[in-house]
């Protein structure tokens, strides 16, 4: 097992870095900070939804986040070792 | 069963099983006392790190301080869970692969420069001090609450237990150890969470119940947020704080999180690179169990103490009221003599004053649960203190033996010599830290947050730079670190201990509190440290090379 020492690999994962963690400021800083107050006008079970994202979703959906990033890499890793 | 026998039983049980775990896992080697051989699997490793990362704070208080602030409360929430998707994504994996020992190792080898090394180890020591005080502080609270010793005895209890088995087993001993600790930790938190959501709104699920209907037919939060109307209070959904604060604190608090010495070295310890990017989400996940069930248990706890307690009769209070009383947690001053509690928002008629650990501590006896289930949350309590403060310890010693003694001090120590220096320093740093916890400085808990905002403001910059811009020299990275720390140092001394002429909040830099401060200093270290790199002279062929070598997950052998 070789692995290709390529540029395409860094570029890869410098985009998956990009759409990950802007998922990640949106969740957190965007939902649960900036737009709470508009968000909190619609209701989300028996909660506001601006809160909920504050105190619940955020955390949810960084654990996915990583998850999402592992599976990646992992692909990524695998496209990149070859058996020659 | 007597409740103090249980209470003595399940601790002494749970600290058996740390003692015998750490002379099964003693460590022969640096590479095992520094970092655990490498070879710890990467969800034994997550389960490690969240035991590490969840302090006596996190167990005992944060449920309180929430269900004090409400939406504000929010920043701990995000703000400590938000920086392991940093962690997982922009430093694990490649300080892994870098694969040295500790922080200021890679600091000291990216920049080429002993300097950067000695800066890194001090940001290191001052970081873990800061914190390491207030867990031996939590181990004697915890002991003289539960088990009617003084304060300072458990403090002394709480430093032989660290010291036996972080001196024999390093992170070899440690990370075991701190994988029985969340365990026991995480049982003990969410078994009164469940039966309170149960008895409150019928739902199992924490996380779920307190966004369900209670009793009544009402969902619980709008409920509360009617109460808090009610009595003054501002409405829980909401908060006090402004916008702006909240946003600057939680980027403090998520950056801090991912500079963290005793967090990062965590990930040293697994095989592979893959395995560091793996043990950061399921580290992520056990401690997302705690922290999302945290906001539930403080909105249970705080509708259900407003209710029990809000203009009823003080002679009609349930025994756990009269109890905690007496450690003065609760306080009642019948201002106008009527005999009924009036807790209300304005402080001229409030009477009752309310501290927040109660929340965690009483919630057993307010949910009438049997005694084992106190007992457990005792050994939660102190496996949450103990564990964090052993990382930390690790830390300490690292630095001072490895970064300080063999590569500065004393280069041509032999390993057998360096274990015995490692072990020395961790020795010395547990009597210091017990010295701490006994004498706490006043500063204590305002130096908590000044760790976060330390660590965002020093390491942060320097790693990540590091990995991702190749162009970055030593002599960007010393004076961003320097002018970093010193600024953050600077901020906090002003406006905490009303050095430098002091002052309030009202001259708060942009409205940013000093806890918020860190990511302002963070932004200007990453600006000095790009502008001064670009000034000087580029980093040597060898570097770049170094830089490219990180980015890529190769094993040695590939």
């Amino acid at each position: 097992m070789k692995f290709i020492k390529s540029k395409d690999y860094w570029r890869k994962n410098l985009k998956y870095l990009i759409i990950l963690l802007s998922i990640w400021f949106t969740v957190s800083f965007g939902f649960g900070i900036i737009l709470v107050d508009q968000l909190n006008t619609i209701q989300f079970f028996g909660f506001k939804l601006g809160f909920w994202f504050a105190q619940q979703g955020s955390i949810y959906v960084f654990v996915i986040l990583i998850f999402v990033y592992i599976y990646l890499m992992n692909r990524l890793d695998k496209k990149f070792r070859s058996s020659k | 069963m007597s409740l103090q026998f249980s209470i003595w039983l399940i601790v002494g049980l749970t600290f058996a099983l740390y003692i015998g775990i750490a002379i099964w896992s003693r460590a022969s080697s640096t590479n095992e006392f520094y970092v655990a051989g490498k070879g710890v699997h990467p969800i034994a490793n997550g389960m490690a790190t969240a035991a590490d990362w969840m302090s006596a704070a996190s167990f005992i208080s944060m449920a309180g301080i929430i269900s004090f602030l409400g939406y504000d409360g929010s920043v701990y929430l995000m703000g400590w869970t938000g920086g392991y998707v940093l962690l997982a994504l922009l430093l694990a994996p490649y300080l892994r692969k870098f694969g040295k020992f500790t922080v200021p190792a890679f600091i000291g080898d990216r920049y080429y420069s002993n300097t950067a090394r000695t800066v890194a180890v001090f940001c290191a020591l001052i970081v873990s001090f800061t914190y390491i005080a207030g867990q031996m502080r939590g181990v004697g609270v915890v002991f003289s609450r539960y088990l009617e010793v003084d304060i300072n005895s458990g403090v002394f209890i709480g430093m032989g237990i660290v010291l036996f088995y972080a001196i024999l087993g390093g992170m070899k001993g440690i990370t075991y150890t701190q994988v029985a600790q969340y365990c026991v930790l995480i049982f003990a938190f969410m078994v009164p969470a469940i039966f309170i959501s149960i008895e409150m709104t019928n739902n199992p699920i924490p996380q779920l119940g307190f966004g369900s209907v209670g009793s009544d037919g009402v969902y619980l939060l709008d409920k509360l947020n009617g109460l808090h109307q009610e009595l003054g209070f501002s409405q829980y959904t909401s908060g006090s704080k402004s916008r702006l604060d909240i946003f600057f604190i939680t980027a403090a608090l998520m950056i801090g999180t991912a500079g963290l010495p005793h967090v990062i070295v965590r990930f040293f310890t697994v095989k592979k690179v893959s395995d560091a990017r793996k043990s950061a989400g399921w580290a992520l996940l056990f401690i997302a169990i705690l922290y999302t069930t945290a906001p539930a248990i403080a909105v249970f706890a705080r509708t259900n103490l407003i209710e029990t307690v809000s203009e009823k009769n003080y002679n009609n209070m349930p025994s756990w009221f009269k109890k905690w009383e007496d450690t003065g947690l609760l306080e009642f001053n019948d201002k106008n003599n009527d005999q009924i509690i009036q807790y209300n928002g304005n402080e001229n008629i409030n009477e009752l004053t309310i501290d927040r650990d109660i929340m965690v501590l009483a919630n057993p006896e307010i949910a009438q649960l049997p005694n084992w289930v106190i007992a457990l949350l005792a050994a939660g309590a102190l496996a949450a203190a103990l564990s964090t403060a052993a990382g930390l310890l690790l830390v300490i010693s690292s630095s001072v033996s490895h970064d300080l003694i063999k590569r500065i001090v004393k280069p041509d120590i032999s390993e057998k010599g360096e274990l015995i220096a490692a072990r020395f320093s961790a020795f010395f740093a547990v009597l210091l830290a017990g010295y701490f916890g006994i004498n706490p400085p006043d500063f204590v808990a305002a130096t908590v947050a000044l760790a976060f905002g330390l660590a965002a403001a020093s390491f942060f910059p320097a790693i990540v730079l590091g990995i991702f811009y190749k162009r970055m020299n030593k002599e960007g990275a010393i004076s961003g670190m320097v002018i970093g720390i010193l600024l953050m140092l600077f901020y906090m001394t002003k406006f905490k201990f009303g050095w430098f002429g002091g002052g309030d909040s009202s001259d708060w830099w942009f409205g940013i509190s000093p806890e918020g401060f860190g990511t302002v200093a963070m932004i200007v270290n990453f600006i000095v440290s790009i502008a001064i790199s670009n000034l000087t002279k580029e980093p040597p062929k060898e570097i770049i090379d170094l830089v490219e070598n990180i980015r890529l997950p190769n094993d040695t052998d590939d």
